[in-house]
């Protein structure tokens, strides 16, 4: 049991300070431009909610929010399963197991628009290695800046390349917790594979489990670099998800009211699932 | 117990093709890229290398890199390392909502604060340093340090701490003589989730900087826009970055897995 201390708010207190100079005064700019209006010379109206109101409204806003909510969904329903599945045929102990641990975890350790500069130079007609061999090889025309479909395909591809590992990872550490003499109980009472994994391997795998939604559903959710770099959100505005479309409209057009407007509603969303990922975890951590 | 470990080897194999394809990329000239598909360098030339190691603009941004990571990883765990032992140890007024707000800034999509970002740093006077770039990954660099920590810490009974106060050691120094070096393993996987996310991340990097501190993936977007004329540069700029992480990763390789569990397991 913790004891009650108040004096470990002195502890906190770096932490605090960074994270917070960091955390609220960008936040307050945002919430600043998002309910004025200006014509540069930093001068500023009074604008209220007219540009949430805007936003809410857009088709453009819909559509990327649309696109990303599809992108996120995509991303989680086939990278968890797939992420079990090679994480339960690896082998427990053994010379291989650190070998495969360092190869799949590189990837994730690869720059951000490395990893969308590589897939292009991966998915090139005629140069790249995929897009050679699905051209040329198989005959079936690939080329992600003109076919919208073959983009989306490119991009959730390559999230499964980039992030599947942090499943894996994440539940070979919960198998590897569970004792031998589980095992060993199950084998004497006759249960199946299946039976084995619903009843012993899943609920152990369960804390582990909700942190790699989490994680994947925070990351997938704001992720800004990598397709930006591999298909610059095309081709059209196929794969223009949330991030790149408030870029575009932040620093492309300048329209400081709307995005800082549609800054605040993507982090609300963000916030709020996260929210309840937290709130499940932390009950489990309480038990 | 074969037809299993063809899963995992299939993956692998998955994840090192386009690696392969970029390494293999870095040692080809630009005419053999150009000219058509070859599965292997024919022409074996280090020239993509020899303009990366001589021109100063390439290699600095390596060093730029290095030196804003490896800035940030040492501020961060120091920071979060009493932090986590307060949340891991003690009750303190609003100490939940506390870690839950830490935890929102490793939500907070970096885009949202690009522009805003730029703007605090500018009027600090600090745009375009290493400190700068350092500083801004802190946002989700210490959350993650001190969510990592306070799993580590967790698993450490009180009853050390308890026995090290019976004994006369004062906080200060049991902290540093018995309590770190029992933690180790968590502050090496800490250091390598900042170290990681802050050599991944560019969208800050690349607005908090202009010449002095730009990083080498900013560096290579000069090549990426001019699409097939120096994919050979490309490809080796980026093979280059895959060593750090891959060296950074050799250290951690056993506590990886639990360290990706954020040492809740």
């Amino acid at each position: 049991m913790k004891t009650e201390n108040q004096k470990a708010w002195f502890f906190v207190l770096p932490v605090l300070l960074l994270v917070a100079f960091n955390a609220l005064v960008p936040i307050m700019t945002v919430v600043n431009y998002s309910v004025q209006e200006t014509f540069g010379n930093n001068v500023f109206f009074w604008q209220g909610l007219d540009w949430f109101e805007q936003i809410l409204r857009s088709d453009r806003f819909q559509a990327a929010l649309g696109r990303q909510f599809l992108f996120t969904f995509l991303i989680l329903i086939i990278e968890i399963p797939l992420g079990i599945i090679i994480a339960l045929s690896m082998p427990k102990k053994g010379m291989w197991v650190p070998v495969c641990l360092v190869l799949m975890a590189l990837p994730m350790l690869i720059p951000w628009n490395v990893v969308g500069a590589m897939w292009n130079i991966f998915t090139l007609p005629k140069i790249g290695l995929l897009g050679y061999f699905m051209n040329d090889v198989l005959g079936i025309a690939y080329d992600m800046t003109q076919n919208p479909f073959a983009a989306w395909v490119t991009i959730i591809v390559m999230d499964v390349w980039h992030w599947t590992s942090l499943v894996v990872l994440l539940s070979y550490a919960g198998l590897v917790s569970i004792p031998d003499a589980y095992y060993q109980a199950a084998k004497i009472d006759g249960a199946s594979p299946w039976k084995v994994f619903r009843y012993i391997q899943l609920p152990k795998m369960k804390t582990v489990l909700t942190i790699a939604i989490l994680l994947r559903f925070m990351d997938s959710f704001n992720i800004y670099t990598e397709p930006f770099v591999l298909t610059g959100g095309g081709p059209g505005n196929s794969t223009t998800l949330l991030s790149i479309d408030l870029v575009k409209i932040a620093l492309g057009q300048f329209d400081l009211g709307p995005a800082a407007a549609m800054s605040l509603i993507y982090f609300a969303i963000t916030l709020l699932v996260s929210w309840l990922f937290y709130t499940l975890m932390t009950k489990d951590d309480a038990q | 117990m074969r037809k299993r470990s063809l899963i995992p080897i299939l993956y692998i194999a998955f994840l090192m093709l386009p690696i392969y394809w970029l390494v293999a990329m870095s040692f080809k000239t630009t005419n053999e890229i150009l000219s058509g598909f070859s599965l292997f360098p024919q022409t074996f030339t280090l020239d993509n290398y020899k303009v990366i190691f001589t021109d100063p603009s390439w290699y600095w941004g390596y060093i730029n890199s290095i030196i804003y990571v490896s800035m940030n990883t040492v501020i961060s765990v120091a920071v979060a390392l009493p932090a986590a032992y307060a949340f891991s140890r003690y009750r303190f007024l609003g100490d939940k909502q506390l870690f839950f707000w830490l935890l929102t800034n490793r939500m907070a999509p970096a885009a949202v604060f690009a522009l805003p970002f730029f703007q605090l740093y500018s009027s600090v006077g600090l745009f375009d340093t290493h400190i700068a770039v350092a500083l801004a990954h802190c946002l989700f660099n210490i959350p993650l340090a001190v969510w990592i920590l306070e799993g580590f810490m967790g698993g450490v009974p009180k009853e050390l701490d308890e026995t090290a106060y019976v004994d006369g050691y004062s906080f200060p120094h049991f902290f540093v003589t018995i309590f770190l070096p029992t933690i180790k393993a968590g502050v090496g996987v800490a250091a390598f989730f900042c170290f990681m996310f802050s050599w991944v991340e560019l969208l800050l990097a690349k607005t908090l900087t202009a010449v002095q501190a730009k990083p080498i993936a900013a560096e290579m977007t000069k090549t990426a826009s001019s699409a097939g004329y120096e994919l050979g540069l490309l490809a080796a700029a980026g093979t280059l970055t895959i060593i750090p992480g891959a060296i950074v990763i050799y250290f951690v390789r056993n506590y990886i897995a639990k360290g990706f569990a954020l040492g809740r397991v």
